[in-house]
């Protein structure tokens, strides 16, 4: 029937992405320089990271997708917020694209009724913020995993918060 | 007409608003047809409340025969049966007959409706020509309108239509039924707007209603829905949607909030969906409405799996109405996640694998209903939106396999049997629709699940499949490769473990092994898995195929340090390697040997530069530090190698400055890049080949064989960091690191590359002597002292071995007592004893290991020659050392120095070495005759060139042939006097002489000389000699006569000689002729007197053939005139080459390869010999005869100037006294 295969196309834009999942929360974030490259990931539960990593891999394609889609519609404003990326029945995933094309993705647990579109849309924003200063930081290499404290502890709040 | 049907109509397509007709029946049948046809033609805009936006509506109507019934009742709110507009059809036309009966009737419809509540009614008075024809006595057809308007229509004339003729084809008739259609649609809107409006304004009320206790969604679920069922049959899908949509959210909102809070919350209806769900047939989408679940939503016994496939069910059938087959995917996916996130929020007992099978069934039957919608095209266009539910499907019927025991080995339990059976009891009866259908979902599960086999058939057939590890390795490959590069490292991890299996399971040794190296050195595993893995290794290690891996995985290099630091060793000494690896595998790993490839090149060049060499070599690596350590760049540990593969190198900058050679000031500085060359390079795709970890196969690793190797045998690597010593062999040469092997059993750990480049050296160096005097410059004629310095090199002095220095006369070897040579690096000072023979000084040395510097100081005394040296001339044969640079002013003041050599014998070589020691002799010696009146002087000047202060004492003159008829009286009183540097010191003596004076005075000046700061005067002093010859030259007077008188002819005789003999060049130049043996060169002489002195009588000039022999004098004799009396000079003389017609333009000769001395004495003569009579020529011009004979032919002779410094006027200044004539008219003319 079909076989689903996952392949992650590179593009000369720097991009980044980032996950957060909630349930038990993750933060993940991801950055690329030719392609899809992990810039800070962090789930909560432990146990079942190597899901969560699968799950923030394959719904970059989706954010691919959906950059692509609105590139050809309006490239200039577009909404950063992407939205649930794709559903499972386990967990939701939301996408963010920053401008210079760095990605974020929040990863929720289904189960979790408290966090709504809004709730997710502050969390990217905050999120974006705090990863602006991280690229201020003249001592940031860009393309570097993030090891930022202020943005950890940014990142470990939102979750606390949000399970 | 339709009739009525009493039961709800619910195939709302075929459903159409109604409209009863009450009146005349007949009429309107006959007039239904085109009523029926006429009313959707054209559309309508309706305006909507609310602020929704406007609607064109096509308009059809369901007409119904009006009966009472028909009219809702209080409370009854089912929209669809609601009538919406109310037609009264008359053709009466007279008022006698509408009087009687019609106007009754009328009025009775009229109380009904009003009694309902109804006011959407018109009354249709139908007027034919025919029918007025019929009557004769009838009233103006208005009449009978204006009545029904008059009785009925008080306020709302409009609500009474007329339609003429409208059987008939006339233009009247079509403007009736326009007219009339156009009433007809607005009152239906009107009808429409009023009474949704109403049911809507209802509805939220119901809706506020919600919190209160007794509130069931289900019938609110009936009401909303039958609204969305009025605008679907007004074919508003759009709107239909919402409704259903809202309808959704407002239950998925209440299963939220129920699900946070199960006790406040009082929704008790929701208790119904609570139920443990019994049936899972999936959803059904092949009929518009499922009549079967409304009916349980409408009894409120649905299940939650009910509820949402009856709402789905209607959203997908109007989604597809709207041409969205693709937002029904979406919807789906949404759906079967959120339906089974629903049941698990309110902890409904399914049986376990129930929602597996509806989840199942449902993804097929939306993908059924899909693609019976969309043509194949289409369908594989938009697989992006299929993808997802043919994976949820697949999943989920894994699933499913595993839970009925069908994915393992062994057969299915009874336990797995029973679960099985209670499974497909759920699915019910397959529906009537898909009955016939062989491809249906209900098929399919049914299948699946009966048996291994046809579990396997469906399930390969919907998914990738298992146990081909060979394709599944190409996969497992193709995404390692991905993860690798983009740095995820669980999933590389992850992935790795699963190709372990393949390739174990594919018997690919190597790939296996390479894989679990990585593996075991894995943090993301657990201690066991990495010991496992490990253990796989050692276990293939023992067995006999030599595996080649890369040490990538195995360990890490870290550091090396060499020891010494500097990495450059002379043959003999000890360099030693320290290697810090870090040892990445879970256990202590025995490694037989880890060996050290090398590359190994002869470097030339040999000892010289080796400081340098060195310095460049710890600075070269990007980390190298002046410790001698190199580090190992390692990779970030979050993405492993991966990263370092795709990053480009970290920047290089160096600090540069660039300082002037002069003084060394810092002209300009900046940063330079050292590996530019790898930064700019083009990124090309073969670059993640360099990394062996980047794809899941590493490049086959080569081990470089035969080469040259470091080893250490038998160590144990601790996981972490490991100190690893290596010695370095001894042959000469350079050496860099190519490859690191290690040794595990037969598995072999290679590290291909070593970056950066790790160098060592060991040198080979020649044993040298320099020697070099202590000051800065050697003197002649006092000790100095010269250093010697031998660098042993390879050599070692023995015991014996001794310098041999050969003896020369003018610089003998001083014995010293105090001698003694220092052999650096060891401490004291040996003792040198030096031997002298007639021909050698022998200075035996004292034993001096290898690569040491023996220093020792030995005096010499250079003799100064005696002679006014020409200088240069004799000594100088390499004229290398004739400037030293240090010592500008010596050249400055004219320092003549002497270069010695000296042949020295080393004991470590059968050839002498010669080397040259350069001496300068500090002084200057000139010499002069002064006269006063008949006396004469010799003046010798001694001047003091050098930077030393001297005494000198004793200056004494003599005659090198001492002649008795000679006295040199010295005139100077000190017998010592100090001279200073660049000073002088002049010593006077007075000559005296018995005649006849010789012609030639050969002097000699000698005096003793010692440096001031000399401690012993008096033995210090060393002898200078200046020797020197005074020439005679004197003007005679004519024969007869003492003296030259003015006004009378005298002889003058010129003496020109040759001095030296021309060089080669010089002699080809002048175009020496052989005559009879003897090779003569020919001169032009000619006298000029520019200063009216005197006047040539006759021949002023000639040319005169020169043999080329020294010394060689030719004599010519001319007469001359004194003009004045007193003491006049010498009239000039001017002596030119005198070269042939045929001779080649020459160049103009070198002025120091040859000199050339022509002396001229003028002597005093008579007359008696002047052959030619010639007019006498004062100032005659030699350019002018040159250029004279030039004009006469073009083969003529040419004359052409010695060089300055080629020819020597002896007689220059000398002056001849010239008495005056004792007549007194002479001296007359003189003062006139």
């Amino acid at each position: 029937m079909h076989q689903v295969r996952l392949q992650i196309k590179g593009s000369d834009e720097a991009r980044y992405s980032y996950s957060i999942d909630v349930q038990i929360s993750a933060v993940l974030q991801y950055w690329s320089k030719p392609k899809n490259y992990p810039l800070f990931i962090r789930s909560v539960p432990v146990q079942n990271e190597l899901k969560f990593h699968y799950t923030v891999h394959t719904s970059l394609d989706v954010v691919e997708e959906k950059i692509s889609a609105v590139g050809k519609a309006m490239a200039d404003q577009r909404e950063l917020y992407l939205g649930l990326l794709y559903p499972t029945e386990d967990y939701k995933v939301y996408g963010y694209v920053t401008n210079s094309k760095v990605k974020f993705v929040i990863v929720v647990d289904s189960s979790n009724t408290s966090l709504r579109d809004n709730e997710i849309r502050s969390m990217f924003r905050k999120l974006h913020n705090s990863f602006t200063d991280v690229m201020c930081n003249p001592f940031y290499n860009p393309g570097d995993t993030i090891q930022s404290k202020a943005f950890d502890s940014i990142v470990s709040a939102m979750m606390v918060q949000a399970s | 007409m339709e009739a009525h049907e009493e039961k709800p109509i619910i195939y709302t397509m075929e459903n159409k608003p109604i409209v009863t007709c009450a009146g005349d029946q007949s009429l309107f049948t006959s007039l239904y047809t085109s009523l029926a046809q006429q009313l959707p033609r054209e559309s309508m805009e309706w305006r909507r409340s609310y602020g929704r936006a406007p609607k064109m509506i096509h308009l059809e109507a369901n007409f119904v025969q009006f009966k009472e019934e028909l009219l809702p009742k209080d409370g009854n709110r089912a929209l669809l049966t609601f009538p919406f507009l109310h037609i009264y059809w008359t053709d009466c036309c007279d008022t006698e007959m509408y009087k009687a009966s019609v106007k009754d009737d009328m009025l009775r419809w009229q109380s009904t409706l009003r009694l309902h509540g109804s006011v959407d009614w018109l009354i249709v008075v139908v007027e034919s020509e025919a029918k007025k024809k019929n009557k004769t006595n009838i009233l103006p057809r208005t009449s009978i309108v204006d009545k029904i308007r008059n009785d009925f229509c008080n306020k709302q004339s409009d609500r009474c239509v007329v339609l003429s003729d409208p059987l008939k084809e006339s233009s009247r008739s079509q403007d009736s039924w326009s007219a009339f259609l156009t009433k007809l649609r607005t009152l239906l809107l009107m009808s429409f707007t009023k009474n949704l409006g109403r049911f809507e304004d209802d509805m939220r009320t119901l809706r506020e209603k919600r919190t209160e206790p007794g509130w069931s969604f289900c019938d609110y679920f009936m009401v909303q829905e039958e609204l969305a069922f009025v605008f679907e049959m007004l074919q508003q899908f759009e709107d239909a949607l919402v409704q259903y949509d809202e309808l959704d959210a407002l239950f998925t909102q209440y299963v939220l909030n129920f699900g946070c809070d199960h006790f406040n919350y009082g929704a008790n209806w929701l208790g119904s969906f609570c139920a443990p769900v019994k049936r899972w047939s999936g959803l059904l989408l092949r009929r518009p409405i499922d009549m079967e679940k409304r009916e349980l939503i409408q009894r409120g016994e649905a299940s939650l799996l009910d509820l949402r496939s009856y709402l789905f069910s209607r959203q997908c059938t109007l989604l597809i109405f709207l041409q969205r087959p693709w937002e029904v995917t979406q919807r789906a996916l949404e759906l079967l996640h959120n339906c089974v996130q629903e049941l698990r929020l309110l902890e409904v007992y399914v049986v376990q694998g129930a929602l597996d099978c509806w989840v199942f069934l449902s993804c097929l039957e939306v993908l059924h209903r899909i693609e019976g919608c969309c043509d194949r095209a289409q369908l594989e266009a938009n697989c992006s939106h299929t993808v997802g539910l043919w994976t949820y499907a697949t999943e989920k019927l894994k699933s499913l396999g595993y839970l009925c025991g069908l994915v393992a080995e062994k057969v299915p339990t009874s336990e797995d049997l029973n679960r099985t059976v209670d499974l497909l009891a759920g699915l019910g009866e397959e529906r009537p629709e898909t009955v016939n259908s062989l491809q249906s979902p209900y098929k399919k599960l049914n299948e699946a699940l009966s048996s291994v086999e046809a579990f396997e058939k469906h399930y390969l057939v919907s998914a990738m499949k298992k146990g081909d590890p060979e394709r599944a390795e190409g996969f497992l490959d193709d995404s390692l490769r991905s993860y690798v590069a983009e740095g995820w490292s669980l999933q590389v991890t992850h992935t790795r473990k699963q190709m372990a299996e393949c390739q174990k399971l594919l018997q690919q040794t190597e790939d296996y092994l390479q894989t679990s190296a990585l593996l075991a050195g894995d943090a993301n595993l657990t201690e066991e898995e990495r010991k496992h893995f490990c253990q796989e290794i050692l276990t293939f290690a023992s067995q006999p195929p030599t595996v080649a891996l890369s040490m990538a995985a195995f360990a890490q290099l870290r550091q090396m340090q060499f020891s010494p630091p500097g990495a450059v060793v002379h043959v003999g000494a000890a360099l030693q390697l320290e290697l810090r690896v870090r040892c990445l595998m879970p256990v202590a790993m025995q490694v037989e040997q880890l060996a050290a490839t090398l590359h190994f090149s002869l470097e030339q060049g040999g000892a010289r530069g080796r400081a340098g060499s060195a310095q460049r070599r710890t600075g070269q690596g990007p980390q190298g530090q002046g410790d001698g350590v190199v580090l190992f760049p390692q990779g970030s540990p979050l993405a492993g190698a991966g990263m370092g593969a795709l990053l480009p190198p970290a920047l290089e900058l160096y600090e540069m400055q660039d300082r002037s050679p002069s003084d060394s000031s810092l002209t300009s500085t900046g940063v330079v890049c050292k590996n530019m060359h790898l930064l700019l390079r083009r990124h090309d795709s073969s670059a993640s080949l360099d990394t062996p970890t980047a794809g899941a196969l590493p490049a086959a690793v080569a081990v470089d064989d035969g080469a040259q190797m470091l080893r250490a045998r038998d160590i144990t690597l601790q996981p972490g960091d490991n100190s690893i010593l290596f010695t370095a062999p001894v042959q000469p040469g350079s050496y860099t690191l190519r490859q690191l092997c290690g040794s595990v059993g037969r598995v072999q750990f290679v590290q291909s590359h070593i970056y950066p480049v790790v160098q060592y050296e060991v040198y080979s160096q020649e044993p040298q002597l320099t020697i070099e005097p202590l000051s800065d410059n050697l003197l002649a004629g006092i000790p100095q002292k010269v250093k010697f310095t031998i660098a042993t090199g390879h050599y070692s002095v023995k015991k014996g071995d001794a310098l041999q220095l050969s003896n020369t006369d003018s610089m003998p070897i001083l014995h010293s007592s105090c001698c003694s040579a220092t052999v650096l690096s060891s401490t004291g000072g040996h003792a040198l004893s030096i031997q002298s023979s007639e021909k050698v000084t022998s200075i035996s040395l004292p034993p001096t290991p290898p690569y040491h510097t023996l220093e020792f100081q030995l005096e010499v005394l250079c003799h100064i020659p005696p002679t006014p040296f020409k200088p240069d001339i004799e000594r100088l044969t390499n004229g290398e050392v004739r400037h030293r640079p240090k010592s500008h002013s010596h050249a400055d003041s004219g320092m003549i120095n002497i270069d010695q050599k000296v042949s020295i014998d080393c004991p470590w070589s059968i050839y002498s070495t010669l080397i040259a020691l350069t001496f300068y002799v500090p002084f200057k010696a000139k010499h002069s005759i002064l006269s006063a009146g008949k006396r004469k002087y010799i003046q010798v000047c001694l001047q003091n060139v050098s930077d030393t202060n001297f005494h000198l004492a004793d200056p004494v003159l003599t005659e090198r042939q001492p002649t008795v008829s000679m006295e040199l009286l010295s005139l100077n009183v000190k017998k010592q006097q100090p001279v200073c540097s660049q000073q002088s010191v002049f010593c006077l003596w007075e000559m005296r002489w018995a005649k006849p004076l010789p012609l030639c005075l050969q002097c000699a000046f000698s005096a003793s000389f010692a440096p001031v700061s000399a401690s012993d005067t008096h033995t210090a002093f060393k002898p200078y000699r200046y020797e020197f010859q005074l020439d005679r030259a004197e003007i005679l007077p004519p024969s007869g006569d003492q003296h030259c008188r003015t006004g009378a002819l005298c002889g003058l005789e010129v003496s020109i000689t040759r001095q030296a003999e021309p060089s080669e060049t010089e002699g080809e130049e002048e175009e020496s002729t052989e005559i009879e043996g003897l090779r003569t060169t020919k001169l032009m002489y000619e006298v000029v007197d520019n200063s009216s002195n005197w006047a040539v009588c006759g021949k002023s000039s000639g040319v005169v053939s020169m043999p080329v022999a020294a010394s060689a004098t030719h004599r010519v004799q001319m007469e001359v005139m004194p003009l004045f009396a007193g003491h006049l000079p010498f009239p000039n003389i001017k002596v030119f080459k005198y070269l042939p017609h045929n001779a080649v333009p020459a160049i103009q000769p070198d002025t120091d390869s040859c000199l050339e001395n022509d002396t001229i004495s003028l002597l005093d003569k008579g007359l008696d010999d002047q052959g030619d009579t010639a007019s006498i020529r004062s100032r005659g011009s030699v350019h002018s005869v040159g250029s004279g004979e030039q004009q006469r032919g073009l083969p003529m002779p040419r004359l052409e100037p010695f060089s300055p410094g080629q020819v020597f006027y002896w007689s220059q200044g000398r002056q001849v006294l010239v008495l005056p004539v004792t007549d007194d008219h002479v001296m007359e003319v003189n003062v006139t």
